[in-house]
């Protein structure tokens, strides 16, 4: 439930409002960034993401403290299922069929 | 110390826990309360206590919003299964929560159409493609989640989505703070306090504690260095006879919080007067609801709910667990009728409640030691 996954900032998506590419251990998703409006995200930008959401930006050596931290409490495979589910849709959009796992 | 090894800076860890023994009185007993549930699976899962002298307790604190949801909301949200247009989305953590006729996962290998959502965002899209059916989501979560809940309301009223709504049990954290501190049978000298609420609403809202009731706190992160060194910083305001709020998690958290995301909740939700928490019973102004501007999108103005209230099982002992009276171990049904597998209550049910993560280290440890022995 308080998971916060770090996840880097690729792109600024022009087709909606605050929507951003973003991509975590290899596996890139859309999120909203609108919650970072005081100081607005940009590409290379690394963030903690919580439920579909950036909720903070955060320096690269600590994005890779977090992700180690998730992998301690064995909770990593769950970060990546959540990311993996984030609905708003894959980018670029994937072909059917067998996908590599992301948790690499 | 069976994680020990896998300490990212083993001799800072072995530094911080030096410099905690060094700064304890061995004559007093000290009580630490994690505010946080994602710290308490941390201080188990880390073996944290077995680098921490026997006079410094951890006792854990309300942090976990599925643990603190009363049965009768569980059910309120899955009565509205009972609409055939109705698409139930929850958060994969809500999905094995007993209710009185069961769980969400229950109900949904009963037809009911239940879906596990990652993100409210994803409830949203859910509803964009699917206008003829209604989409609620249950909405759970401290002020971490919220934010995230609030934005998602204004993107479904800025494009007009007529067949969405919320069943909002968010709930803010500093009431239940309070209600701690308020309780007779509690007494605690210091708080760790939770690192991801804090990014949200920063620092200032728990100066209070600091100030009226002289407990002195520190927000701290989720590494094991982190927490030892906010212990550390606990001590040395308790040994100074300080009592203020400090910051050890300044990397991610701001002290004045994210505007942003205080400015979408204030747009979007308002206090209660009152809410049930499991355990702790009613606490005012301790949850949001939504905004007369977003009736709309209210669940609870939408359909007729039920208004259910369950006392949980007598034997149950959930409310001292939650409120840190017990410990998991000292409840009646702890690891007899009450495990992970097959929850009674919701302390054991999500990783972050004090019951299941004692349960899946401690006692499994602890089963293992008498097997081998």
């Amino acid at each position: 439930m308080c998971l916060a996954i770090p996840g880097k900032i690729v792109e600024i998506l022009a087709e909606r409002e605050n929507l951003a590419l973003v991509e975590v251990s290899g596996v890139r998703r859309k999120i909203d960034v609108g919650l970072l409006d005081d100081d607005p995200a940009v590409a290379g930008d690394w963030v903690l993401i919580h439920v579909g959401f950036a909720m903070s930006k955060i320096g690269e050596r600590d994005a890779a403290d977090q992700m180690r931290v998730l992998a301690m409490l064995g909770e990593d495979e769950a970060a990546m299922q959540e990311i993996e589910g984030y609905g708003l849709g894959e980018y670029p959009p994937q072909p059917a069929g067998p996908r590599p796992s992301g948790s690499g | 110390m069976r994680y020990v090894d896998e300490y990212r800076e083993p001799e800072l860890i072995a530094k911080a826990a030096q410099e905690i023994r060094r700064l304890i009185d061995p004559q007093r007993h000290y009580r630490l309360m994690e505010v946080c549930g994602g710290h308490t699976h941390a201080i188990y899962r880390f073996g944290l206590k077995d680098l921490l002298p026997p006079n410094i307790e951890l006792i854990h604190g309300p942090g976990c919003p599925v643990c603190v949801l009363p049965m009768g909301r569980i059910d309120d949200g899955l009565s509205m299964t009972e609409q055939p247009d109705v698409i139930f989305t929850a958060f994969g953590d809500m999905m094995r929560v007993p209710g009185t006729h069961g769980s969400p996962l229950e109900y949904k290998a009963r037809g009911a159409d239940v879906r596990i959502v990652y993100s409210p965002a994803d409830a949203l899209k859910l509803a964009q493609n699917n206008p003829d059916r209604h989409v609620m989501f249950f909405a759970i979560g401290f002020e971490t989640t919220a934010p995230s809940t609030a934005l998602t309301l204004m993107r479904a009223r800025a494009q007009g989505i007529r067949n969405f709504s919320v069943f909002c049990n968010h709930v803010t954290i500093i009431p239940a703070i309070r209600a701690i501190l308020d309780s007779p049978d509690m007494r605690l000298d210091a708080f760790i306090g939770p690192g991801h609420v804090s990014t949200v609403i920063g620092c200032r809202p728990y100066e209070w504690i600091a100030r009226h009731e002289g407990k002195p706190i520190v927000v701290s992160g989720f590494e094991p260095l982190d927490m030892l060194e906010s212990i550390v910083m606990l001590l040395r305001q308790l040994n100074d006879g300080r009592a203020e709020v400090e910051n050890q998690y300044k990397r991610v958290v701001p002290w004045e919080g994210n505007r942003a995301a205080l400015k979408a909740m204030a747009e979007v939700f308002q206090l209660r007067p009152y809410f049930e928490w499991r355990g702790m019973g009613f606490i005012s102004q301790s949850a949001l609801r939504l905004r007369d501007s977003y009736a709309e999108f209210d669940a609870e103005r939408r359909f007729r709910i039920p208004g259910i209230r369950v006392t949980d099982p007598k034997a149950a002992q959930c409310g001292e667990v939650l409120k840190g009276v017990l410990k998991p171990a000292q409840c009646k049904l702890f690891g007899n009728e009450c495990t992970p597998e097959n929850p009674v209550g919701a302390l054991m049910v999500s990783s972050e409640g004090s019951c299941a993560a004692y349960y899946n280290y401690e006692h499994r440890k602890a089963q293992l030691t008498s097997l081998t022995a």
